[in-house]
């Protein structure tokens, strides 16, 4: 099986998490597509790295898993507050600021 | 075996983040052993000593470095003049928004007493009687601009990415922490956040097809890749790196602010706590277009005349979108921090058009005018800190019990523009700076605006875009109509609020609060800032009550910032001389 088909599958997931994002109304859901962007990114790293036969791409991996892991922290954080206040996720119902 | 040999890594070069990024470190451990009444003040002390001292690490290694780029940990720290130039910024404009955040206008910062308390519950309700602070706000400034001033220090894609998270995360949590308006503040928060980790996620995907191409992540690497060097693979796959080039730069736009990127602006501004939009608007703004600059002036080498052409157009095209939305939209505002927001657009448009040609007159002019629009834009948002609505009751009634024994309290800031109508007569130097704050954003002679456009607008005339520099100044003629605006109507225009009896707003400038002292935090919920509705259901105070707008006049940090920006734009108007050799210096060999 050719390589390229590896980073054929990064594009789409990253075509498929980027979709979410734009078009779901729930923050949870927003994010998760966020994070599927970002996984999307690890796996074109890697395959990017095993093209290259060096290890930057792998190790890049891991700075990208530990940044999606303090953003979920904070983006958790503060969703869940939103949420404890309105008792809704939904992006929709935060419109307090028209913009 | 192979014997461990330690890097050797020259501190002194590091030192300005270092200082900053250990303080912050330490602020969050004294927030651990620090008895709760002496921690706001220790806690002022070490952020304002460690930016302090990261300005002096800049100074000295100003001349160390005008010799030759600081080159750290293999590479991945590079600091050059130009670099430098921006931590510098960065440093000032986080100096004096520190000042900003310290400031307590009636005994109160600006801050929830408890961040994470659901607004309007009992919890929040003990928390403020008790008199709580959240003082992780100074730390998390100190991350903050810690990873503002990695950004544009470093060739390294995999360190902007780091830097940018950096930078982001604490902001993201500063946003939410507001003390009234507490619903708007969290949503601008979770805006912020899903836009700006959208953001990031496009920058990171860039960076992998920019690593594809070239094999390395290197700016220098990559530049030779695409300069048809290098042994990559790869190598001629152009469409890879310039899909790659795109997203990188859509994910710094986003930072700068720059239109299609810029929906998050005006409400994150507004509803942000407002010492924190003051220090976000400079400071961010200074470390990605610091960023952006290191970013494409060292591509551009790399590129060839097709593709370095495909990337001046997206260039183009996004500077006159962000100068025509900031200043088209920004007329029509009526809330005070939006009208700042959409200004803040604007500017970032006037900065992109230095850009374009990548020259290094360009990228001085970039420096110097993200100096004078941060103290101009620190200045401004001082000023909306101590422009606040009043509750005055007459006669103390039973009703409010001893809460309210006194007989008004202090409210949120009025950021209604038909509110600021009058403020001229209740505070002439207060609105003297702020109307020289708003000049300079215009670019009237004799102030750092002026002298700023003229150099953004020269370097783009420069290298030969001058249709981008007419629309420039086509642009700022108009956002001076929306600045010469507030200042007409703050000087000019008689106070509403001597002729209207009553809570009840006559313009939808509402005031934000029912009449109970629990109002300012609980009532701010369902009021929408700017939206025109009056608050009807909130408005069960007692007729004598009513709201009024003042302004705060007691000195204190706010004050002095407000003093210091003002002299600030006043000497970069009048003596440039000085401050634009450094410029000149600091761009030397861009990037």
């Amino acid at each position: 099986m050719p390589i390229t088909n590896y980073l054929v599958l990064a594009g789409i997931l990253f075509a498929i998490g980027a979709t979410t994002v734009m078009l779901r109304r729930n923050a949870i859901v927003v994010f998760m597509g966020v994070e599927l962007m970002l996984n999307a990114t690890n796996l074109a790293f890697v395959t990017f790295a095993r093209i290259h036969g060096d290890l930057t791409g792998q190790v890049l991996a891991f700075f990208v898993m530990v940044v999606a892991a303090a953003e979920v922290v904070v983006g958790l954080a503060i969703i869940v507050t939103i949420f404890r206040t309105r008792r809704s996720a939904s992006v929709d119902d935060v419109n307090l600021l028209k913009g | 075996m192979i014997d461990f040999v330690a890097p050797t890594i020259d501190w002194a070069a590091v030192s300005p983040v270092l200082v900053v990024l250990a303080a912050g470190v330490l602020g969050v451990l004294l927030e651990a052993l620090v008895p709760a009444r002496a921690r706001r003040s220790v806690q002022l002390v070490l952020t304002l000593g460690a930016l302090a001292g990261a300005l002096v690490a800049v100074a000295l290694l100003w001349g160390r470095v005008q010799e030759a780029a600081l080159s750290v940990v293999g590479g991945s720290y590079l600091l050059t003049p130009f670099g430098l130039g921006v931590q510098a910024v960065v440093v000032v404009c986080a100096l004096l928004g520190v000042l900003v955040v310290a400031d307590r206008p009636g005994g109160q910062d600006a801050f929830a007493p408890t961040a994470a308390a659901v607004p309007g519950s009992t919890y929040e309700e003990q928390a403020r009687r008790a008199g709580l602070e959240q003082t992780e706000v100074y730390p998390l400034v100190l991350f903050a601009t810690g990873g503002m001033m990695l950004f544009p220090a470093t060739d390294d894609l995999v360190m902007l990415f780091i830097a940018l998270e950096v930078l982001s995360l604490p902001l993201y949590v500063l946003c939410a922490t507001a003390r009234r308006r507490r619903l708007l503040s969290q949503e601008a928060a979770a805006k912020y956040f899903l836009l700006g980790s959208f953001a990031s996620a496009l920058l990171i995907f860039g960076v992998a097809l920019l690593y594809g191409f070239a094999g390395s992540v290197r700016l220098g690497a990559i530049a030779e890749a695409l300069a048809g060097q290098g042994a990559s693979p790869l190598a001629g796959m152009d469409v890879l790196a310039l899909a790659g080039v795109l997203l990188v730069v859509a994910g710094l736009l986003f930072k700068v602010g720059a239109a299609p990127f810029h929906a998050w602006t005006p409400d994150v501004y507004t509803g942000a706590p407002t010492p924190v939009t003051g220090f976000m608007a400079a400071c961010t703004k200074a470390a990605a277009v610091g960023a952006l600059v290191r970013f494409l002036f060292t591509l551009a080498e790399g590129m060839d005349a097709g593709t370095r052409h495909g990337v001046e157009v997206v260039l183009w095209t996004v500077a006159l979108l962000t100068m025509v939305v900031g200043t088209v939209v920004g007329v029509v505002q009526t809330d005070i921090k939006r009208v700042l927001a959409y200004s803040s657009i604007a500017h970032a448009g006037f900065v992109l058009v230095a850009l374009v040609g990548f020259s290094e007159t360009g990228a001085a002019a970039v420096l110097f005018y993200l100096l004078a629009y941060g103290l101009a834009t620190v200045g401004a948002f001082a000023v909306v800190t101590v422009v606040r609505e009043r509750l005055t009751t007459p006669v103390p009634d039973a009703e409010h019990g001893a809460a309210s024994a006194a007989s008004d309290t202090l409210l949120g800031e009025a950021t209604h523009l038909a509110q600021w109508a009058g403020v001229g007569r209740k505070a002439p130097w207060l609105t003297a700076a702020f109307a020289l704050f708003l000049l300079s954003m215009a670019g009237i002679p004799l102030t750092a605006g002026f002298i700023a456009k003229f150099g953004a607008f020269s370097a783009a005339v420069d290298a030969g875009a001058w249709p981008l520099a007419v629309a420039g100044v086509v642009a700022s003629a108009v956002a001076v109509f929306f600045y010469v605006r507030v200042i007409v109507l703050m000087v000019l225009t008689p106070p509403a609020d001597e002729l209207v009896p009553d809570g009840g707003a006559p313009d939808g400038g509402a005031p934000e609060a029912a009449g109970t002292d629990a109002g300012p935090d609980a009532g701010a919920a369902a009021h929408a800032v700017g939206g025109g509705a009056p608050t009807g259901t909130l408005t069960a105070a007692p007729a004598a009550t009513r709201t009024v707008v003042t302004v705060v006049t007691t000195p204190g940090p706010a004050a002095l910032v407000v003093a210091l920006c003002a002299a600030g734009v006043l000497l970069l108007g009048l003596l440039p001389a000085s401050v634009l050799d450094l410029a000149g210096q600091a761009a030397k060999f861009v990037p």
